[in-house]
């Protein structure tokens, strides 16, 4: 977990041993010197404060804005290597003459897969999280703000590769998307169950790799059907075009509404 | 799930609450978290103390009211218990269940001076 990993802006130099029951002993002795004078003022403050309020409330910001200007969002997460950056490739060089694509590139360090789009004649923009593990609703509306997109878009969010954390923070999207790789293993629905609950679509990735691992197809669907009974499913091979014309039809139709929806 | 970036969410919170609500010190938290929320408590407790650190919390103590997960089938209509996300109801066996509550992440109570 994260707590562990690391993966923040913390600094994790700072004493870490069990800290939490020392310092209730403290405040206990703090508590007793203060006189029953100042013991008195304290007072109990009830609330109802979500931890990602804020977060959220950017995001709504976000989504507004999206849905404002016609811009269509998804936020594509998965484990490092599913293959997210190659199917970006691929979708752009398949819709970039339909309309207009832009995209955010999340990841700790590097410029790498910005790079990549960027060799498709797309604009991109990365974003280093460094230590931190996924992308928040406030670093997009920057970003966004950076770019400039044009009215009636594609905006694709490239997450850091993570099958945990992205799970929890919406940045405004339309939809998650999550990437699974059939080398990944069936079963990673359930072991991940959070994020195939969040996502809308879920992306099965090197189907033409299927021959050579041992990836039950059928089992990998009942599980996440089972963790998220709406799920949309699409196979496909980004590297190889099978079944590729699936996903972009879907993005083409989702595009469609949004545009639709915008001129009413 | 995010614990750290969670807890400086809690630390922002408390010094905005601190401005409006007039106080200087947090004497204990109040988190209400919810079963399926992906929490884990032990790594909120294993980072609470280095995130408060030189903050008006940093003598606080850390408690958790725990939501437990519960769902509402969509073939029977009854709550059923959830421990995880992907659990089907307990009286019918289906799991098109819609989760009712165990998502919480929230601050409930403030200790404060």
């Amino acid at each position: 977990m994260c707590g562990i990993c690391g993966c923040s802006d913390m600094s994790f130099s700072g004493k870490f041993s069990l800290v939490n029951k020392p310092n209730a002993l403290l405040f206990t002795s703090y508590d007793s010197n203060q006189g029953d004078e100042s013991a008195d003022k304290s007072r109990l403050i009830q609330m109802e404060v979500d931890l990602l309020g804020k977060n959220n409330s950017y995001a709504e910001k976000n989504r507004h804005y999206f849905q404002e200007h016609g811009v269509f969002v998804l936020n594509l997460v998965s484990s490092p290597g599913a293959g997210k950056t190659t199917l970006l490739v691929e979708t752009i060089k398949a819709l970039k003459e339909v309309f207009p694509i832009v995209v955010i590139e999340g990841d700790q360090q590097t410029q790498h897969d910005a790079d990549r789009i960027r060799a498709t004649g797309v604009r991109a923009l990365q974003i280093n999280t460094g230590r931190a593990c996924h992308l928040d609703a406030q670093g997009i509306g920057v970003a966004v703000a950076k770019l400039g997109i044009e009215n009636n878009s594609f905006l694709a969010i490239e997450n850091v590769g993570n099958l945990v954390c992205p799970s929890a923070f919406d940045l405004g999207e339309a939809h998650k998307v999550v990437v699974l790789s059939v080398t990944e293993g069936d079963d990673k629905p359930l072991k991940y169950a959070d994020m195939f609950y969040a996502a809308d679509l879920m992306i099965i990735n090197k189907i033409d790799l299927l021959p050579y691992v041992d990836f039950d197809m059928d089992r990998c669907i009942a599980f996440a059907r089972q963790v998220n009974p709406t799920i949309h499913i699409i196979e496909l091979s980004a590297t190889k075009g099978d079944n590729f014309s699936e996903w972009t039809n879907w993005l083409r139709v989702s595009m469609q509404k949004v545009i639709k929806s915008r001129a009413l | 799930m995010h614990e750290l970036s969670l807890l400086e969410n809690v630390r922002t919170i408390l010094e905005e609450h601190a401005q409006s609500q007039h106080f200087q010190t947090v004497e204990n938290i109040t988190l209400e978290i919810g079963a399926l929320s992906c929490v884990e408590l032990d790594a909120l407790t294993f980072a609470f103390a280095s995130v408060m650190k030189g903050s008006l919390a940093e003598y606080a103590e850390l408690k958790f009211k725990r939501i437990e997960g519960q769902g509402r089938c969509f073939e029977c209509g009854q709550l059923t218990p959830m421990i995880e996300l992907y659990d089907v109801c307990i009286h019918c066996g289906h799991f098109r269940v819609e989760i009712v509550s165990g998502l919480e992440m929230k601050i409930t109570e403030l200790k404060v001076r």
